[in-house]
């Protein structure tokens, strides 16, 4: 029996800035159709991953595999690594969404124009289609109501959809987010982790870096504990929270206490 | 010495001309500056750094000595280097240099200035370079400068006044020499002064009015 090939598979990843190394040898798969989340305390090189899988860093050595095709270098006989060509890059980035803390919606485009943008540009759908599909996209994430507006006419959790919508737009195979509701008033984070919950529900495969420990707890099928620049720990909720618990993690969530992580920390 | 309107009336045809002379370099100057401004910007932001350092040395230079001084040195040290220029000429051309210096500044702050998640938005959404300049960067950068871009069209108004000094047939050029003609100094330069504050204030409110109308892109 085969198993079918990972989401994504990291192989010895380290990136470094300047002479500091802040990933050491990550070694990583992404299960397809499941919602990893991907936690650690802070400046344990967590957004760094995460940006090296969308390609937005360059790691320094090691290899990203998407569906099993190499993203931006290839590892050759010799251990050297070469750049691939753009175009092949691009094909290959053109399966991955992303979700930024800071949303990063364009201030100059509509709630509309924001999701249909890529669709007009780079794959050159008509106007009319763009909009059809842009529209579908909104009335996923519930904003139907808002597409004629712009990003300073909505609140911080509709941006925040908005944003994510933009990213199903391309219909990707997955979905990066990277503390899509750290910069959102706490009665908004609901709407954005409930969109979050739905598409984990309809099979998207998602890498979700968060500090909300009780959406990973509930919703993320793997957790991964980052530390340090390594991946200390590695499983399901269940196999984590439970006790006995790695010591790292129980400094780590009692620092969260007062972030929703009080249950898993209530004796059995 | 009383002030007499009547001289201010009967010179009216001479005025108007001066004005329109004055008019025409603002809005000429203005415009070109934008473009060349722009393109120097873009230059610096996108392009070779050997260019950029020598594009930079040239902004710094316009940028730190007077504008008198450039007008002089272009209109009678011009013919040195084979750039004999008549008045009107010599102004726009020295009033416009002077005016991309400025607005290149404004525009490559206006780059900085947009923030890199935008870019990295772009990216990820698969855009190319090509497509983030002309989609995200320019329309944002816009945004960004258009308050500073409206207070450099008002301090270039006042800059035409300057051109005088090489006999450009400008509204101060035209007035102030009517003034002594008709030994009419305080209604001239009084003439003059409302003249310039009038299209300050009009180029105030035009900006103010398109700052409006662009407000709801503002930055979330
Ligand atoms: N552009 C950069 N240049 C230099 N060092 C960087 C840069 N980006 C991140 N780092 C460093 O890399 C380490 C990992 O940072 P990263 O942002 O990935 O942490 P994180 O786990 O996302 O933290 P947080 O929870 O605070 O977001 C940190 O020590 C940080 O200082
Ligand atoms: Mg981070």
């Amino acid at each position: 029996m085969t198993l079918p090939a990972p989401a994504i598979a990291i192989r010895r990843l380290s990136k470094s800035y300047g002479r500091t190394e802040v990933l050491h040898g990550i070694d990583l798969e992404i299960a397809r159709g499941a919602t990893t989340c991907l936690i650690g305390p802070s400046g344990s090189g967590k957004s760094t991953l995460l940006r090296c899988i969308a390609f937005l860093e360059e790691a320094t050595s090691g290899t990203i595999l998407i569906d099993g095709q190499p993203l931006g270098f290839e590892e050759q006989a010799a251990g050297r690594r070469v750049r691939l060509p753009p175009q092949r890059i691009r094909k290959v980035r053109s399966g991955i969404g992303m979700v930024f803390q800071q949303f990063n919606l364009w201030p100059h485009m509509t709630a509309l124009g924001n999701v249909t943008e890529a669709l007009v540009t780079v794959k050159g759908l008509s106007r009319q289609e763009a909009d059809a599909r842009g529209m579908a996209q909104l009335r996923r994430v519930g904003l139907e109501a808002r597409a004629r507006h712009y990003p300073s006419e909505l609140s911080g959790g509709q941006q925040q959809r908005v944003a994510i919508a933009r990213a199903l737009a391309l219909e990707p195979e997955i979905l990066l987010f990277d503390e899509p509701t750290a910069s959102l008033d706490p009665e908004l984070t609901g709407e954005v982790l409930n969109v979050m919950r739905d598409l984990g529900g309809e099979g998207m495969t998602m890498v979700v870096v968060t500090h909300e420990i009780g959406f990973a707890a509930t919703v993320g099928q793997r957790i991964v504990f980052l530390d340090h620049g390594r991946v200390l720990l590695n499983g399901t909720p269940a196999e984590l929270f439970a006790a006995p618990r790695h010591p790292r993690l129980t400094q780590f969530l009692e620092t969260y206490l007062d972030r929703g992580a009080a249950m898993l920390l209530k004796p059995a | 010495m009383s002030f007499d309107g009547s001289v201010i009336l009967a010179a009216l045809p001479a005025i108007l001309s001066g004005l329109k002379v004055t008019l025409g370099i603002w809005v000429a100057a203005t415009a070109l500056g934008i473009a060349l401004g722009f393109v120097v910007a873009a230059f610096r932001h996108f392009g070779p750094r050997p260019l950029g350092l020598a594009l930079r040395l040239a902004v710094e230079v316009l940028r730190g000595t007077p504008f008198l001084i450039q007008i002089f040195l272009l209109y009678f040290g011009g013919p040195f280097i084979g750039l004999s220029l008549d008045p009107v000429p010599a102004g726009l051309l020295g009033l416009s240099l002077y005016a991309a210096a400025y607005f290149s500044e404004i525009f490559r702050a206006g780059f900085l200035a947009v923030p890199r998640g935008h870019v990295e938005a772009a990216q990820c959404v698969g855009l190319s370079q090509a497509q983030i300049v002309r989609r995200i960067l320019i329309p944002e950068m816009t945004m960004l400068v258009l308050p500073q871009c409206v207070n450099m069209a008002v301090i270039l108004v006042k800059e035409t006044a300057v051109l005088s000094i090489i006999a450009v047939p400008e509204a101060t050029a035209v007035i102030s020499a009517l003034g002594s003609q008709q030994y009419a100094f305080v209604e001239s330069l009084f003439l003059l002064a409302v003249i310039y504050w009038g299209l300050v204030e009009a180029c105030g409110r035009a900006g103010r009015a398109l700052e409006t109308r662009l407000s709801k892109f503002r930055f979330a």
